[in-house]
């Protein structure tokens, strides 16, 4: 099934697939240097291997479809047309940053992108793209909401009620569960009862379950359901089988007493999603092994350039910290 | 029930260590495990992981997995589990990650496990603990950040218990699980590799006795959990202006031990509280507020709060800085009032 689907790609988006993905994978390496050399305050939850997920999906939306995203939100950010300047300040808690310096990494999100936030409560954003959806079904906008969240959000109670009112009000709202096969430093199998797609099914809504390390069949998938939703046919829900490659943060590094380093170097060795297309854009005569080299040094060079820029970028002035509170309150503390 | 009273001195020949904060915990929760097989742990990552603190590390192999129980992330489920465990005969410990989440269990909290003793008419206890944490200056943004135990100190039947020391996390904790009601205990996260003395002995500390933690005569600095060592901070910056503060923890805010806190606000004539909530609607007024009320005649400045600014703790370390408390902050205002200056009103 997913080789016709592959035939059917034609070698831009392709292209342009590829380099979002790298574009997520260096932006990662560098937020994780960042954190390792003590320039970045405060914690980082890494999206590294999970890429082919937020570009498969992402790229089948269109800038005013909204999306949710979570803790591990840098590479759903990358996805949905985020630059690296305005997200490397925001990790460094600039002013420059998407939210000025006051969300960063946990927060990190390009609003005028369709990004309603990145969410530092595990399955916090399942009522606010639900409610996008009902946005979109009300004001007849025809835009489509995604929610990524993880498998270890499937536990949470608001999602059952979420979707019963999704399913019975057919809102446009397609559920992305990015199964990564931990919560933390617990497997997934021992927080999840039965399937996680029944789940869904059980409220009626379509669910299905796709290699998340396959771009290009995560593409197709989500293509085909963006249109559906679309025509009123939602929700739907799709749960994407997919790896972390470094710990649930870049703290948890001595992590074998919950992880095999084989598993993990096996997941990196032979599922990797970036590889993946890699060689299929050259098999397929789509692209050169040296036009995709230059791909890559272009990003490396664009993210060493965002970080340079954002290192030097001046923080916030301290009388922001009362600013934003209320919406018609200009300093609420004044 | 309660053990014997240990307020800041113990038996002759006690011998002490340094342990840090942590270690006190995972003490206070050890100890009672083995003299009580109803005490049970219950939360994410408690069991192997030991918590993402690493708290309770160690537990586990000693309990096994029927007493050190690992939940899915389901906040509410599992504390409601914690409740009527609770109302069956067990002692459920419930971990509660961040304090932050406490948003996510206000039902079960404050409505089922609060308020069944009362509903009963006295028949059905809840002898539960719930776990949780409190503090910013972690660089981890507006909802990691918060100290919210203002807002189930509000609740009638909770009982609220802040540590301000490794003494005091373990000595508190075991009171907590050894009381029939809910108790809530919160637990400054940026505290937990802080050590301090804490005798070989086991020791427990009660509830509603305020622990006076220096003594003085010109100004009362009452500080909870983390702002304990803010006020003895400012009190030392004090002490070289020849300013002799007392500062006072009170350990558990409900119950409140408001005659140790009246009888220095009458002693000393100024107060500050000093508190890491939001300063408004918080601890720190209900605090000033029962000064005011029963030392008033006794004052020669109006009681002053300090408190965590009234905005979301923001990500960027310029700006989460100045929104929590500081030594200099109530040395400031300490200055202020012992020399007359007129407070504005904020
Ligand atoms: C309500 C809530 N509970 C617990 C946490 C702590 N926490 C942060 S991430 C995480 C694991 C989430 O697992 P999953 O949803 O599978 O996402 P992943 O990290 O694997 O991407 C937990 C327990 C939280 N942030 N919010
Ligand atoms: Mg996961």
């Amino acid at each position: 099934m997913s080789k016709t689907k592959k035939a059917e790609l034609n070698a831009e988006d392709a292209l342009r697939m590829f380099r979002q993905m790298l574009r997520i994978r260096t932006f990662e390496n560098n937020a994780n240097q960042l954190y390792l050399s003590a320039k970045m305050p405060g914690l980082t939850h890494m999206y590294s291997g999970e890429e082919a997920v937020a570009v498969g999906i992402c790229d089948a939306l269109l800038p005013t479809d909204k999306i949710t995203s979570t803790h591990r939100g840098h590479g759903h950010c990358v996805a949905k047309g985020a630059e690296f300047k305005a997200m490397f300040c925001e990790l460094l808690g600039r002013e420059e940053g998407y939210c000025r310096g006051k969300g960063g990494s946990m927060h990190i999100a390009d609003q005028s992108n369709g990004n309603l936030g990145a969410n530092a409560i595990v399955g916090g954003s399942l009522g606010i793209a639900t409610g996008a959806a009902l946005t979109a079904k009300l004001k007849k906008t025809s835009d489509v909401a995604v929610c990524f969240f993880g498998d270890g959000a499937t536990a949470q109670g608001l999602m059952y009620e979420v979707m019963n009112m999704a399913a019975l009000w057919n809102l446009p709202v397609i559920y992305a569960c990015e199964n990564n096969g931990y919560s933390e430093y617990t497997k997934t199998e021992e927080i999840a009862a039965g399937s996680i797609t029944a789940r869904a099914e059980a409220f009626g809504i379509e669910a299905h379950q796709v290699d998340g390390q396959d771009v290009i069949a995560v593409n197709a998938l989500a293509k085909s359901l963006v249109e559906r939703a679309r025509n009123g046919e939602g929700p739907f829900f799709v749960e994407l089988m997919t790896y972390r490659y470094h710990g649930h943060h870049v703290g948890d590094i001595n992590r074998e007493y919950y992880r095999a380093k084989t598993e993990e170097e096996d997941w990196k060795k032979n599922r990797d999603p970036i590889i993946r297309l890699r060689s299929w854009l050259v098999e397929n005569g789509h692209a050169t092994e040296e036009a995709l080299d230059e791909i890559n040094a272009a990003v490396t060079e664009d993210a060493e350039n965002a970080v340079a820029y954002a290192l030097n970028a001046p923080y916030p002035a301290a009388s922001e910290v009362d600013m934003h509170v209320f919406t018609d309150v200009e300093h609420v503390l004044a | 029930m309660s053990s014997p009273m240990l307020s800041m001195s113990w038996p002759e020949g006690n011998r002490m260590r340094e342990i840090t904060f942590s270690k006190a915990v995972n003490e206070a929760l050890a100890e009672e495990m083995r003299q009580d097989e109803t005490v049970i742990i219950l939360g994410e990552d408690v069991a192997e992981a030991g918590t993402p603190f690493k708290i309770l590390s160690g537990l586990v192999e000693e309990f096994g997995t029927d007493r050190v129980i690992d939940t899915p992330i389901s906040e509410p489920g599992f504390t409601g589990i914690g409740v009527g465990a609770a109302m069956t005969g067990m002692r459920p410990v419930v971990d509660l990650m961040f304090g932050d989440f406490i948003f996510l269990i206000m039902d079960q909290l404050c409505n089922q496990a609060a308020k069944a003793h009362y509903m009963s008419g006295g028949k059905l206890n809840v002898p539960m603990v719930l776990r949780t944490n409190m503090g910013a200056t972690r660089r981890s943004a507006a909802q990691h950040s918060q100290s919210l135990h203002a807002i189930v100190a509000h609740i009638p039947g909770l009982k609220i218990a802040m540590p301000s020391s490794a003494y005091e996390a373990k000595g508190l904790l075991k009171t907590a699980i050894r009381d029939d009601n809910p108790v809530v205990i919160f637990e400054d996260k940026l505290m937990y590799q802080d050590s301090a003395e804490v005798p070989e002995e086991e020791y427990a500390i009660p509830f509603g006795q305020a622990c006076v933690k220096r003594e003085g005569t010109d100004i009362t600095l009452i500080g909870t959990s983390s702002m304990v060592q803010v006020c003895e901070k400012a009190a030392d910056m004090l002490q070289e202006k020849g300013i002799n503060a007392e500062v006072i923890d009170p350990r558990t805010i409900v119950p409140l031990d408001e005659k140790t806190l009246v009888e220095s606000a009458k002693k000393t004539g100024r107060v500050i509280v000093v508190d890491e909530g939001h300063q408004s609607f918080g601890v720190t007024s209900e605090i000033a507020s029962r000064i005011n009320e029963k030392a008033f005649y006794y004052l020669d400045a109006p009681t002053t709060r300090i408190g965590a600014m009234d905005v979301p703790i923001p990500f960027s370390p310029v700006l989460e800085d100045i929104t929590v408390p500081t030594p200099e902050g109530v040395f400031e205002q300490a200055m202020k009032l012992v020399s007359g200056e007129l407070i504005d009103a904020a």
